[in-house]
């Protein structure tokens, strides 16, 4: 018999923060701020999470690997991991140590505003030169778009600004 | 695809659970078909960075559709993924301007695409998104208000994308000129069902799940203005045409979409994707 232990969600979002973005492994999807609720009645824990971008290839990854390390609990019987759409993720939601993780893989944190004419601006991940220029809004996947630094040559990645006042 | 939450709509009547599904039918359908006739242009683009955009907001796109046909599953008990590729011509409920072929030619053969017709059949299309997603933000059915608040933060970007293309070209070379005025001429025949409601309209607009077509006419009508204001054209909007997907009348075209779609899905239906 395994010995009794107590699923609290302090426990629960330690394991959650295992569980890295499938293509940046220094994001956690906690640092991501998808975490939206956890609980646990008994030995079964169920995950609520929020989708990043509606159309991301990789939230059925997400959802595997959340419930795999989530049955490695001691006393895990049964996890559920499902997303919702009745809060949506908004890229405010990144954390601080999110932020210093996507930097790290050379992402710049999403920008926090857009101006009115839509331009917006984040500086460079690797020199901190704010002399970069927007190559694409669209990038290689949904939650990203593509710049380069004048500055020290190099081209990176930035995530999107995602607000609910934007329309 | 993933799991999303279920039971949203217990406690709905089954008048009600119908008026709702031919709405999820309309939206779903719509992002369905003209995501997949963007993503026919992948490889085609102009150039590099334009492939990457737009291929990016064809998955956007697919992504929306995903989410009105979890939630029609969710009325139907039935799979999001049978729902997108199991329904015939007669049970689309999307516009006819989301289903016309690209231009001529096949993909896998020789494909004459009119990348001036991209571009304004996707300003049309995102700009009437743009006008329901803001009513859809409104609806007395919440799990509709909360898949419209996530859609419009992605439409933002795809909008001032297919925007900033059609100010572009509409003020460029004499020939750029010619090529959007005839794209915008075919436009004109194609989306005047855009934003038909279909059979239930009146039941729709009645139970509030949406604003009444005339209100959201007009402030499409504006937006567009405002963009032609920016071109040496003047906006127009027909009242009518021969076919009205909203009421699964369609042309060929969506057959045509539909086999290419489903091809491999249908061919092994069983498997996990
Ligand atoms: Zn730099």
């Amino acid at each position: 018999m395994k010995a009794e232990k107590i699923l609290d969600e302090e426990l629960i979002l330690s394991k959650l923060a295992e569980v890295k973005d499938p293509e940046i492994d220094t994001v956690s999807i906690v640092d991501l701020g998808m975490v939206y609720r956890v609980a646990a009645v008994d030995t079964s824990i169920k995950v609520t999470l929020l989708p990043t971008f509606s159309g991301c290839p990789a939230l059925p990854i997400i959802e595997k690997n959340c419930a795999e390390a989530l049955l490695e609990l001691d006393g895990a019987d049964s996890a559920e991991v499902e997303f919702t759409f009745s809060v949506p993720w908004t890229s405010d939601r990144v954390t601080e140590a999110g932020i210093r993780g996507l930097k790290e893989f050379g992402i710049a944190p999403p920008p926090e505003f857009i101006e009115s004419d839509g331009s917006w601006h984040v500086d460079c991940p690797y020199c901190g030169s704010t002399f970069v220029t927007v190559e694409n809004i669209f990038g290689p996947t949904a939650c990203r778009s593509i710049l380069y630094c004048r500055n020290c040559r190099n081209p990176f990645e930035a995530m999107k600004l995602v607000s609910s006042n934007m329309h | 695809m993933e799991k999303t939450e279920s039971g949203k709509f217990e406690g709905l009547t089954e008048t009600d659970q119908a008026y709702l599904a031919d709405l999820l039918k309309q939206l779903a359908d719509d992002d369905y078909l003209l995501s997949f006739r963007s993503s026919e242009w992948l490889g085609l683009a102009p150039h590099i960075e334009e492939d990457v955009a737009s291929a990016s907001i064809s998955q956007d796109m697919m992504g929306h559709a995903a989410m009105y046909y979890g939630l029609l599953g969710d009325i139907y008990g039935r799979d999001a993924d049978d729902l997108a590729h199991f329904r015939g011509p007669a049970d689309r409920r999307n516009s006819i301007l989301t289903e016309k072929r690209n231009g001529e030619g096949e993909y896998l053969d020789v494909p004459k695409y009119d990348w001036a017709y991209h571009v304004v059949r996707n300003l049309y299309y995102n700009m009437h998104k743009k006008v329901k997603l803001v009513a859809l933000k409104q609806s007395s059915s919440t799990p509709l208000r909360d898949v419209a608040a996530k859609a419009a933060m992605e439409l933002y970007y795809h909008e001032l994308h297919w925007r900033t293309w059609f100010i572009q070209l509409m003020n460029s070379s004499d020939d750029a000129k010619a090529r959007m005025a005839a794209a915008l001429e075919k436009v004109n025949g194609e989306c005047a069902d855009l934003f038909h409601l279909g059979k239930y309209s009146e039941d729709i607009t009645r139970k509030g799940y949406i604003a009444p077509a005339s209100e959201m006419k007009d402030s499409f009508r504006k937006e567009m203005e405002k963009v032609f204001d920016q071109t040496d054209s003047v906006f127009s909007f027909p009242d009518d045409q021969k076919e009205n997907g909203r009421l699964g009348r369609h042309t060929e075209d969506l057959e045509h979409a539909l086999e290419l779609m489903s091809e491999v899905y249908g061919s092994v239906p069983y498997a996990k994707w």
